[in-house]
């Protein structure tokens, strides 16, 4: 899932400090899962809100909608009758549903209420970590199913570098190294020989280096 | 005489003799005065002078200009390059600038990670590994080509070699690892500083098993402690390195005025008992900010003088 954060409050009092009447919208997806955007978090924002506008003397009229996902069109017209109402939008979805959610609503001012993080998983209750940058060109077939893009932070295709130590990665103590991980994941299966197979220099054209992505279905297209 | 390159590093390796190599920082600005002054204390003590890109992620004059200087004094340059701060655009770039000065040595490394620098909120490349950057070097000299398959005009000559570091974790890949690098077509391998002489020597054992000395020239690493609080923060501080408890010791052990000597005694000891290592084909002396004190440790280890090869 796409993991996120809530923004500090003074950072969103700031979008929208001027402002009489505001909407809130959260998303049911990945954002609810990571506890950062979905209905409870929509609540507790808007309460946080309006204290914080009372204790300046001020009103804050707040509206909360959480849409199934703000990633579609179809859930995002669900607020077409209201949003006019408002003088501002504060979106908790990752930044995926706040842009589209602002590319569709173009005459109202649209904020982040969260910082979109990563990929990643539950690790255990209250921990997520990340494991896929969407590089385009997955190699987990190579690499015992671990990712060097996304774990290791010199994302080395033929690591470990001289730095790790007792299985950690060099730039901090509480990170797995990854290539430690792959490593102990080839033993488990047998497989430790492939370590010495060299790993070709990667195609980045399908990351980020490549410009903005886009995948296009014909077999599914309306 | 086997040789690949005008290298005259690769020449005394092939020669049989046991190398010295040695490294300088470039300074912390525009001054290309601290290089030639650092070089000019060792040059007659080594037989190539190593240029570090940055390192500890660091910001300071560039390892390419740096190994200029050097050739213009007439010395035997070895370029480090770090893949963490360039694009496979640049580094084929620099190295093509690089030979265009005859440097015919360089060292591929992947660096250390920005965040232990002055600019831990910059931004890292590593578009290729260390290893891929060999296999860069080796296909731009050995097929006159660039990565994207087109030909080079008057291919770059250089002797390719690589970082190994024996005592980082985990150690039952250490000599794959190497064995990857010389798959990958490394030539030459500077170790990782070495004060854990017993796990370096399993290490050298293992290498051997494999026949991995006869296919890579293997320069031991050393770096001589100047004092007790170094050989703590080296243990302690510094990802990937083995410092055993009695080193330590035995550098707090004498007053503070005689640790650097202690400092020095070690190192040469280690060089001696190191130099009986089979598959050990030289050395690479790392003395960090204490160049004055490498012809000291090279004559008192019995590599004084140095060959004369052209
Ligand atoms: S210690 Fe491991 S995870 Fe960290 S940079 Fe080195 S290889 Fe990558």
């Amino acid at each position: 899932m796409i993991v996120a954060e809530r923004k500090p409050i003074d950072e969103i009092i700031g979008f929208v400090k001027n402002c009489k009447k505001i909407l809130l919208v959260g998303c049911n997806e990945c954002v609810t899962v990571c506890y950062a955007g979905g209905k409870k978090e929509v609540g507790v924002l808007a309460s946080a809100l309006k204290m914080a506008f009372m204790k300046e003397g001020k009103e804050l009229e707040v509206e909360e909608v959480t849409l199934e996902r703000q990633c579609d069109h179809e859930y995002l017209e669900e607020i077409r009758n209201i949003i006019d109402q408002y003088e501002a939008v504060i979106s908790l979805a990752c930044g995926v549903g706040v842009q589209f959610l602002a590319e569709k609503y173009l005459t109202t001012p649209v904020f982040p209420g969260l910082n979109t993080s990563f990929m990643g998983v539950t690790e255990e209750s209250g921990v997520w970590s990340e494991r896929c940058q969407g590089c385009g060109q997955c190699i987990l077939g190579q690499t015992a199913g671990i990712c060097p893009i996304s774990r290791c932070a010199k994302r080395l295709l033929n690591g470990p570098c001289g730095g790790s130590t007792d299985g950690k990665c060099e730039i901090n103590k509480e990170l797995d190294c990854a290539w430690q991980l792959i490593i102990d994941r080839l033993k488990e299966l047998g497989r430790l020989e492939d370590y010495e197979k060299l790993i070709p220099i990667k195609d980045w054209s399908t990351e980020r280096a490549g410009g903005p992505r886009k995948i296009v279905r014909e077999d599914l297209k309306s | 005489m086997n040789t690949k390159t005008p290298s005259r590093l690769e020449k005394i390796l092939a020669a049989g003799h046991l190398a010295v190599t040695s490294e300088c920082g470039p300074p912390r600005g525009s001054n290309g005065d601290a290089i030639t002054k650092k070089a000019e204390m060792i040059k007659d003590y080594v037989d190539a002078i190593n240029i570090t890109d940055n390192q500890t992620s660091v910001t300071r004059l560039c390892s390419l200009a740096s190994v200029i200087h050097l050739k213009l004094m007439g010395l035997e340059p070895v370029l480090q390059m770090v893949t963490r701060d360039r694009n496979r655009i640049a580094l084929q770039s620099d190295i093509l600038g690089a030979a265009s000065f005859g440097i015919n040595n360089i060292l591929c490394l992947s660096g250390d990670h920005q965040s232990f620098g002055d600019n831990p909120q910059g931004q890292n490349v590593f578009d290729i590994d260390s290893i891929q950057l060999i296999q860069t070097v080796r296909l731009m000299r050995d097929e006159g080509k660039f990565l994207g398959g087109d030909d080079i005009d008057q291919p770059p000559k250089m002797f390719v070699g690589a970082a190994a570091n024996p005592f980082a974790d985990p150690f039952e890949i250490r000599v794959p690892r190497l064995a990857k690098k010389i798959a990958a077509g490394v030539e030459f391998i500077q170790t990782q500083c070495i004060y854990n002489l017993e796990k370096f020597e399993l290490w050298m054992k293992q290498v051997r098993d494999r026949g991995l000395h006869e296919k890579v020239y293997i320069l031991a690493g050393v770096t001589p402690f100047k004092s007790a609080g170094m050989a703590k923060y080296m243990k302690n501080r510094v990802p990937g390195m083995d410092v055993p408890d009695e080193v330590v010791k035995r550098m707090s052990d004498v007053p503070k005025e005689k640790q650097p000597e202690e400092g020095i005694n070690i190192c040469v000891e280690s060089i001696q008992r190191l130099k009986e290592v089979e598959g050990v084909r030289g050395f690479h002396v790392m003395a960090i900010e204490w160049e004055e004190k490498v012809p000291e440790i090279v004559e008192r280890s019995g590599l004084y003088p140095r060959p004369k090869i052209e």
